[in-house]
């Protein structure tokens, strides 16, 4: 019960995070059907500059808040800019060339932006600085942190209000309509070209957030670390159903929760010695309570990737993708 | 004699290697109907698309005193040309008062945007009954109602209509040609391609045939309806 209740709270800290992350990646396929690996990257590069900040104001006697808000401040343009630059300089040439080259280009621009990072911040990981008291309240049998809190209130935050600004204003009804027809979006005199500039900057802009959030929970940044949470967040966004905003919130939480339970249960179910034939089999090796565990919490990673596959093999679409009939 | 809005000399649009349209040469004037007229494959569809710089094409079209083939197609709106393309073309995940707003989304003055949406709720009623259901949701004749307000929306000078009728029933086939001779009523200059070339050169005052990618006759619609040539490929005698 307590592993439960603190892994779903573990859970939603991480999956909020994918959900935010995902957005990004949804986005920018739902308008020009381009999966932009190169996402994970500009997440990195926000924890990256964030982190840099972080530690140069670390000795200022600044509140702790001022300092990780200043951090953000620095992570958000920043990657807006690579968001921008990415779509400028690797997309938009290629917009009307076989889909295949866009993809190879998202591919190697992830691989340049992992490289630039290598460069400036160095193979090492950066660590947060000891700035924030990290306080924990218990609810019932578990307990949750200030930071996880702050990260599960901003995530929500943040999809709130892209929830709004897609569906509410004019700008975002437009951009739906470009992901729907672009060149009938283009007789109502919307410019595609700034619509899907637009879609890259807003989703470098949120996947900035999400990197320093990400650093800040697990007290590390590494110009490594874009790759597997890019890869689970677009996990978390086929599972959605790739395109749909609410899909990427969806499986983003969702897929955190799985891979918080499946953590948090996978070494006590796959503990050989609590089934009595093989304890038997394995005699002394389960002795006296020993445990003899298959498959430990280091396996983490895998339930993203076991989801992903899963989504692939029986419901491509994904759990809310395509639910409009169209009618000719 | 009444202004040229819209003029296009020696258009051509090719696929590849192939011509669609080669090297048309026609007009519309001011609060004129026009329409253009022929077969299935005859170069209709792309010369309005040509219009609209949804294709690219040779040649010079000139609108007002603009010259309008070197734009990009999201520039036209704003000068006033609006195409409701084959196939309706709705938005079907938005809903209908978004597809309307989208029509709109060009223009900043947000009363007369207002004055506009009830003008299309009273032309077009059954748009205001699903104003907040998903186009995509909407029967065919609905969604070519949508589409004709959605450009309504823009408040265009000219309106370029491409095939209307196209996959309606007879009966809604009437009540949007009773809407198209409302907004014509009312002074605006339309330019309507259509396969049904007796409902359209009703309307029209001229128009021009096209037989595989050129004008074959351009002629007065009356004429037109009274030309054995005409009569036999197009009105089915």
């Amino acid at each position: 019960m307590e592993t439960l209740l603190q892994q779903i709270i573990n859970g939603l800290t991480t999956g909020s995070v994918y959900a935010v992350v995902a957005l990004g990646y949804t986005m920018v396929y739902g308008v020009i059907q381009l999966i932009n690996f190169a996402h994970g990257e500009v997440v990195m590069i926000g924890a990256m500059v964030a982190f840099g900040v972080i530690t140069g104001l670390a000795g200022s006697g600044l509140p702790a808040s001022m300092i990780v808000a200043a951090g953000v401040l620095a992570a958000v343009p920043a990657c807006m800019a690579i968001g921008y630059s990415l779509e400028r300089v690797a997309y938009r040439p290629l917009r009307h060339a076989p889909r295949l080259a866009p993809l190879i280009t998202a591919i190697g621009m992830s691989i340049i932006l992992q490289h630039v990072a290598l460069l400036i911040w160095g193979r090492n990981p950066l660590a947060f600085p000891q700035i924030i008291a990290n306080p924990t309240v218990s609810i019932g049998l578990a307990e949750i942190s200030a930071v996880q809190i702050a990260i599960i209130l901003l995530s929500f935050l943040m999809m709130g209000g892209l929830s709004w600004f897609v569906y509410r204003t004019r700008f975002g009804i437009a951009m739906r309509a470009t992901a729907e027809n672009v060149q009938v979006a283009g007789l109502m005199g919307i410019n595609a070209d700034r619509v899907i500039a637009a879609t890259f900057v807003i989703g470098a802009a949120l996947g900035a957030v999400a990197g320093v959030m990400f650093g800040t929970y697990y007290g590390i940044a590494h110009y490594t670390m874009g790759f597997t949470l890019g890869l689970k967040a677009f996990s978390a966004a086929v599972l959605g159903g790739i395109g749909n905003l609410p899909g990427a919130m969806v499986g983003g939480l969702l897929l955190g929760l799985v891979e918080a339970l499946g953590t948090g249960y996978i070494g006590d179910l796959t503990n050989l010695c609590q089934w009595p034939v093989v304890d038997a089999w394995l005699g002394e090796r389960c002795a006296d309570g020993a445990h003899f565990i298959l498959f430990g919490s280091n396996y983490q990673d895998v339930f993203a990737f076991v989801m992903l596959i899963l989504v692939l093999v029986f419901r491509p679409s994904g759990l809310l993708g395509e639910r409009v009939s169209e009618r000719a | 004699m009444a202004q040229v809005l819209i003029e296009a000399t020696n258009l051509e649009v090719r696929y590849g290697g192939i011509a669609a349209v080669r090297g048309i040469s026609f007009a519309v004037e001011e609060n004129e109907v026009v329409c253009l007229i022929g077969a299935n494959g005859a170069g209709k569809t792309s010369t309005l698309k040509a219009l609209a710089r949804m294709l690219p094409s040779h040649g010079e079209i000139h609108y007002g005193s603009e010259r309008i083939d070197t734009l990009r197609g999201h520039e036209l709106i704003g000068r006033g040309l609006a195409l409701v393309p084959e196939g309706r073309g709705v938005f079907s995940r938005l809903t209908v008062a978004e597809n309307l707003a989208m029509g709109a989304y060009h223009r900043s003055d947000r009363p007369g945007i207002a004055v506009d949406l009830e003008r299309i709720y009273t032309l077009l009623p059954r748009l205001g009954e699903r104003a907040a259901q998903v186009a995509g949701t909407l029967s065919g004749g609905e969604q070519q109602m949508l589409a004709i307000g959605r450009a309504l929306m823009g408040r265009p000078r000219l309106l370029v209509l491409d095939e209307p009728s196209m996959g309606l029933a007879p009966l809604m086939v009437e009540k949007i040609f009773e809407v198209i001779r409302t907004v014509a009523a009312e002074g605006m200059t339309i330019l309507l391609v259509e396969q049904n070339a007796k409902l359209a050169l009703e309307l029209c005052s001229r128009g021009y045939v096209m037989e595989s990618g050129v004008i074959s006759v351009a002629d007065t619609a009356e004429r037109l309806l009274a030309d054995p040539r005409v009569r036999a490929a197009y009105l089915g005698e």
